[in-house]
């Protein structure tokens, strides 16, 4: 019997793990599919990770190490090529790996750290032919920057996210021409450093409010018609362009992977297509934790690793010390301009100061207020100069404020007019 | 004046640099800004991380990045530089792969071992 099972050593899984391990739980073992740690920031080679955790600049592989570095010492178990195919309530897990086979593990406790996918062409539907040379920009990362392999002569980007963005820059300095970036919304998915990086810096146009909608090719990409887009994000026609190109790598937003949460009977946020999760990140089953992307989409892995280390420990102490379940939840709840809070549920005895709250905007804003309320009542406002979707955003709420509120709490913003 | 996006941390401030007096910024949401503003109009300066072939590794490529940032204008310079290195495992995070990148001072070193 194992005190924890991880399922996923990315970054969520390893910061959980460690955790875990810190605080005391001893027989950990991280199931990964892959046959190295490190999930997705073995191919991010670039640099920018834990300003925020380690106050310093590193790249993705540098930022893993640090953390797959110490499993050793702590005696975590590292289980790679490892494929979980169920998790169950009971804390049952079915893991299939060409050493051990096919095995039901049992945990007193497990955390869930799966990350999240790309969506694919597929998902947004782009009519015309079905040439080879329209990739997601993740896949082109790995093919780049692990396997030593050239995408593409003449690249499109579809969506602006951060990898989309990466992408970029990175095959215009292996020498492919970027012929531009196209964005359906009116504003960049991408954190705005990304833009002046990865675009500006190359003067790779961001057309914002375009589209493509028609891909041409026999066998392989040839051209993309793209055109602008009205309000209702459909295309104006008459306004379309088009490129010559032959390949187009897609950066149309992530999907946390939750597969086997969805199994496992576990509630779902349709929010954020993650799974619902308190104060500890437990789900809506005693003793399953999740943290990081497979809870929502991040844009910083700092804040990834911190709230699976909030995930670590909510584990550690459910396994030493379990409590007894209590009744008082608190639902924290979306209003105007914000489209999705985590956590969800908060249990105020289990806060010990503040509780941190991630939400994003679901618009611009300039001059704003984060107000905080319970029923009429406005128990915290934070300002804020600036928001933007791409970018994740974050309130601590004292615990003393939390203590006034009655029901449930809904968190929105408002254009701060004074 | 003239307005450049901060790009020292992921908040992305929107600095305004006055160059007739001084080069006094404003908009800055800490003081990293204000350094960062000064020298992105006076002389930009860009961090480059890119991959190099790599023999008998796990990996076909190794990630490397520079240990200082270099001037703007030599990114692509320095990419020539990096192509024509060849590295052989076992290589460890933190070696040096190409010293004096385009006689700037700044080296390449690699980013993982493999
Ligand atoms: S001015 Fe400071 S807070 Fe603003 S983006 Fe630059 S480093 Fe970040």
């Amino acid at each position: 019997m194992y005190d924890l099972i991880v399922i996923g050593a990315g970054p969520a899984g390893l910061a959980a793990a460690i955790t875990a391990a810190k605080n005391g739980l001893k027989k950990i073992l991280i199931a990964e599919r892959d046959r190295e740690a490190g999930g997705i920031l073995n191919q991010c080679i670039h640099n920018g990770f834990g300003l925020h955790y380690f106050k310093e600049e590193l790249t993705g592989p540098e930022y893993a190490s640090r953390f797959i570095r110490m499993l050793a010492d702590l005696n975590i178990e590292l289980m790679l090529n490892a494929m979980v195919l169920e998790i169950t309530p009971e804390r049952h897990v079915h893991v299939i790996n060409r050493d051990v086979g096919y095995k039901v593990l049992e945990a007193k406790s497990i955390v869930l750290a799966m990350g999240c996918r790309e969506r694919t062409r597929g998902a947004i539907a782009i009519p015309g032919s079905r040439p080879a040379g329209v990739l997601t920009a993740g896949a082109a990362q790995r093919y780049v920057n692990m396997e030593g392999y050239m995408v593409g002569r003449r690249v499109l980007v579809l969506g602006s996210g951060d990898i989309g963005l990466i992408m970029a820059r990175r095959l215009t300095l292996e020498g492919a021409e970027v012929l531009a970036c196209l964005e359906i919304m009116p504003y960049s998915s991408g954190l705005m450093r990304n833009v002046v990086q990865c675009l500006d810096d190359y003067d790779i146009p961001l057309l914002l409010s375009h589209t493509i909608v028609e891909i041409r090719g026999d066998k392989r990409v040839e051209e993309a018609v793209v055109a602008r887009v009205d309000q209702n994000l459909k295309p104006i026609a008459g306004t379309e362009m088009t490129f010559t190109c032959d390949t187009i790598l897609l950066s149309v937003g992530l999907i946390p992977e939750n597969e086997l949460t969805d199994k496992a009977g576990i509630e779902i946020d349709p929010r954020t297509k993650g799974a619902i999760v308190r104060e500890n990140m437990e789900t809506s089953c005693h003793g399953i934790f999740a943290c990081g992307n497979v809870v929502h989409v991040h844009d910083l892995v700092d804040f990834v690793t911190e709230e699976s280390e909030i995930a670590g420990r909510g584990a550690a102490e459910f396994v030493l010390n379990e409590k007894s379940e209590t009744a008082d939840e608190m639902t924290l709840l979306c209003g105007d301009g914000v489209s999705y809070v985590v956590p969800q549920i908060v249990r105020r005895e289990r806060v010990a100061k503040t509780q941190t709250v991630y939400f994003r905007v679901n618009r611009l804003f300039d001059k704003s207020r984060v107000v905080i309320r319970s029923g009429e009542n406005e128990i915290a406002a934070f300002k804020r100069p600036y928001m933007a979707p791409g970018e994740m955003e974050h309130v601590k709420i004292p615990k003393a404020l939390l203590d006034k509120a009655e029901g449930a709490i809904v968190i929105s913003v408002e254009e701060d007019v004074s | 004046m003239k307005t450049v996006i901060c790009i020292v941390c992921p908040k992305g401030c929107h600095l305004n640099i006055d160059e007739e007096h001084g080069y006094e910024v404003s908009g800055f949401g800490c003081e990293r800004g204000i350094a960062y503003g000064v020298e992105e109009v006076r002389r930009p300066m860009r961090m480059i991380t890119s991959t190099v072939r790599i023999d008998n590794a796990a990996l076909p490529r190794c990630p490397v990045k520079l240990d200082k940032p270099i001037d703007k204008h030599l990114i692509m310079a320095a990419m020539k530089e990096l192509d024509q290195v060849r590295l052989t495992s076992p290589v460890s995070e933190g070696q040096i792969v190409v010293e004096n990148v385009c006689g700037s001072g700044a080296s390449f070193i690699s980013t993982r071992s493999l």
